[in-house]
Order: C-alpha cells, then structure tokens, then sequence
C-alpha cells in the first residue's frame, strides 16, 4: 500500500508512476485511469512508460443486453479465476446520461465480495458519449490493469442492443450472453452482435424459451461459410443462480470454453490478427491526438476558430474548404521542414 | 481536449442495515447533478467500502446507516480509507444518528451529516461546494 496522501508532497514523475503500477499500486493505476477518462495530456505520457510492459493478459469481452447477467457471470468468472491463483482486472462499463452528464455505475453491486482480494481490481467505466458499448478510455484501461499484472482482463460492455460492437477491438475473446425470448431467427441472422460471439452463453436457461433460442442460434452457425482457425462458437446454458451447485458447473464449463478459445487464439494466427487490428486502431487514435488536437489548440488560442465557425454559420464559407486551409497550411510547414532536413544530409 | 473532471462519488450501506431505498434515490439524483455514481448495494464492511473507493478513484464516499452502528462503522471506513493514501478523499454521512453523535463522528473525519428531512438539494450544492474532482492530482 503507498504512503498516506498528506506524505506525497512531490508530485511523481511518469518514470515513478510507471514503476508503482507495474508494482500493482491500485491508487496509482486507478488515478491514471481517471485521467485518461478525462483525456489528461500527462496521462498519455505515463502510458508511454508502461505500454511495453503489456500485452501478457487474457482479455475476455462480456456483452448482452441490460440485465441478461453480465455483471453475474463477471462475478462467477472472477471466483473462478481466482480459485486458479490467477489474478484479475475488471473494467464494467454502464452509460452516461446524455441530458446531465451523470452516470449510475451499478455493475459493482454484483462483484463486491471480490472488493477485499488483493488479487482482484474492479474499475467502473462510464460512457461518456461512447457510442459503441464502452468507454473512449477503455483500451487504455486495459493496458493499465495488463501492466499491474492481471493476468486475467474482463470487460463488461454497457448492455447492448445489435450494433454496440467495439469490445471486438479490445478483447481476445467475446462472449455474447443472450436470454429467452429475444425473437425470431431474423433477429439471429442479422449483423453486428450476433455475429462477434466467440462463445454464446444462453443465462437464464431454466426460463421458457431456451431451447428455442439454442436451435436459433445453432442454425444461424450452421450457415456460416467458415469459421476462422475452425472454432464453431460454442452455445453454453446457464441456468439459475439459485442453485449454487448447477450454476457453479455451468460457469466452470463456461471458463473451460473461454480458455480453450485462448489457446486456440495462441497457438495460430488469430491472435496476431487481433492484435494487429487493435495496434491499427491505436496508432490511428494516437495519430488523430497528436496531429489534430495541437491543431485546434492553435486555431482556438489564435481566435480563428470562431471566426471560421461564425463564417460557416453565415454561410460565408463551407466546412470543407476551411479544413484543407488549415490542412495545406501545416502540411506545407512539414514539407519545408523535411526538404530542409533532406538538404543538410 | 481535455474533458472537464467528473465527480465520482460512492454511495455505500456498511453494515446489517437493508434498507437503501434512501441511497437509491440519492443515487438517482446525484447522477441528475451530473456525477458519476458508484453504487455498491447494502451489507458492505467497511473494508469492502474502503478497498472499493480506492479501486474507482471517487472523490467522495456517501454513507447511509438507519440502524445506529453508525458510531463504529463510518469512522472505520475514514481510518481505512486514510491507511491506504486515500485520506482525501471526502465522507459524508446520512441516515438515523442523533445529534449526540455529531461531534463524535465530525471529530473521527466525517465531513458532514445529513438527517432525515434533509433536501436533496441541500446534499448536492455542500458537494458542489466542498467537493473538487480530484482528476489531474497525481
């Protein structure tokens, strides 16, 4: 545990910070959690020192719809996990209000008995206008809970509708949990959801409508051409979480299923294809911070931002000719530099 | 850009007290103020509460007990909360404690005590003024 606050006079530099949240100090990692959630410019500079000390954790996606038991089975996959002496991060997400700003994050409520374990760190994400089922801060999280050492990362997505589909990008294995009574094969066929499940958990299975659901899905895989490195998606039931001694046997066989799916990841190809969409997807976002973002800084501290505003508003000017001004003018400066550099060598 | 800092409070029932219709509605309306609330249930330790605070970076812990433990409980979670570096962040307190007890539980760290009666309003403007998100501190 770190020291009291009154103690930490100086304030630690990003070498310091990096080096306490490889130790796995969890007020360290989750302050830098919340500066990223508040896209803090320092916070980014203190990945820079962690970022080569991840890549090790498991990360699983749990997705559905309000209610289906996400956070439940999180909880279950937690213990489980834990009984394996393996340590584990949880990133739950759940909505922000887009009248207030506010958010309820409820997720905890399910998983507070893991609060005590060193071996577990539970964060609760809000959306904050995210519109694809997480939080913008997400995929940083991840890396601060995979530098801690969690060898296992859950993501809980807000719960879902058909299109919230961005756990893909950030997790290595999905699992989609749906409950009866969700409608018609159409519903099954259609894009989005129903087509990221690594594995398919039907929860609440003791309910009216399971099997029904189960042959819905069956059939909707069996039309697929292929599937990729061989791995059918697995359909798992769980039922009632009132009968502790059922219940524990379908969420080990759900673990078993979420491990072998890792291996499989492991030991072929898709893995690395993961990975690879995930670096494109950070180097496209790193990109778009650190060529637009100075950018508007100069545009709104020179005061030309709202002249340009006010001039698209006035109909005076289109957006579009303004942004390849702006575009030429700092593209023209790179260009200059560059034939400056090309020169002198 | 950077985004303007959230509040992040939680709202906890340490103890064998059950009844957190209170704490759901105060939930509700912080997340009407424009916080971000973290709702833990009820039957949490004060280790539970403590451990969890730290773990989501909130600012401040919301207490709520209607069985009279408030006396042990709620310092408790203060001198947690201050044996793991996290003594900024603030507590605040609600539910049946008689006025008695104030001086006690000001004096054991609890910033303020809400008793029934007390506007909604009342508890969020004593946030707005007393409470700074504690994002960008490091």
């Amino acid at each position: 545990m770190s020291k009291p606050a009154v103690e930490m006079s100086k304030p630690l530099d990003d070498r310091e910070k990096a080096a306490k949240i490889t130790a796995g100090d969890v007020r360290t990692a989750s302050r830098l959690i919340r500066n990223l959630e508040d896209r803090l410019p320092t916070a980014k500079t203190t990945l820079k020192h962690i970022f080569l000390h991840t890549g090790r954790a498991h990360v699983i996606g749990i997705t559905g719809s309000p209610g289906a038991g996400k956070s439940t089975i999180a909880d279950a996959l937690i213990a489980s996990y834990r009984k394996l002496g393996k340590t584990v991060g949880v990133l739950a997400v759940d909505p922000t209000s887009p009248f207030t700003g506010g958010a309820i994050l409820g997720d905890r409520i399910r998983m507070q008995r893991h609060a005590e374990d060193p071996g577990v760190f539970i964060r609760s994400l809000a959306t904050r206008g995210s519109l694809g089922g997480l939080s913008h801060a997400v995929g940083d999280a991840i890396h601060v809970l995979d530098a801690m050492g969690k060898d296992i990362i859950l993501i809980e997505t807000v719960g879902t509708g058909q299109q919230e589909v961005e756990i893909i990008n950030h997790a290595h294995t999905v699992v989609v949990l749906l409950v009866p009574g969700m409608g018609d094969e159409i519903q099954a066929m259609k894009a989005g959801i129903m087509e990221i499940a690594d594995i398919f958990v039907i929860n609440k299975a003791d309910r009216e409508g399971a099997r029904q659901l189960h042959g819905i899905i069956s059939a909707m895989l069996d039309l697929a051409r292929e599937f990729p490195g061989g791995w059918r998606p697995p359909i798992l039931e769980v039922e009632n979480f009132f009968e502790p001694v059922s219940f524990l046997d379908r969420i080990a066989i759900l673990q078993e299923s979420v491990d072998r799916h890792y291996q499989l990841m492991a030991g072929s190809e898709l893995l690395e294809d993961r990975l690879k969409r995930k670096s494109i997807l950070e180097l496209n976002e790193a990109l778009r911070a650190a060529l637009i973002e100075p950018v508007m800084h100069d545009l709104v501290r020179e005061g030309e931002f709202a002249g340009m505003i006010s001039r698209i508003m006035k109909k005076e000017a289109d957006p579009y000719s303004l942004a390849e001004e702006i575009a030429a003018r700092y593209f023209k400066a790179k260009t200059a530099g560059k034939t400056q550099v090309a020169r002198l060598a | 850009m950077v985004e303007q800092g959230k509040i992040r409070i939680m709202v906890a029932k340490p103890g064998l007290d059950g009844h957190d219709r209170g704490a759901r509605i105060l939930s509700r309306y912080f997340r009407d103020a424009g916080f971000e609330v973290i709702y833990t249930g009820c039957h949490q330790t004060p280790e539970q509460i403590a451990a969890a605070a730290v773990q989501e970076d909130v600012d401040l812990v919301g207490l709520s007990c209607l069985s009279g433990a408030h006396r042990f409980l709620f310092p408790r979670v203060v001198e947690l909360l201050r044996q793991q570096g996290a003594g900024d962040i603030v507590v605040i307190a609600g539910g049946i404690i008689p006025e008695d007890d104030f001086p006690f539980l000001h004096q054991a760290g609890i910033k303020a005590i809400f008793t029934p009666g007390a506007s909604l309003e009342s508890i969020v403007d004593w946030i707005k003024e007393n409470v700074k998100t504690g994002s960008g501190n490091e």
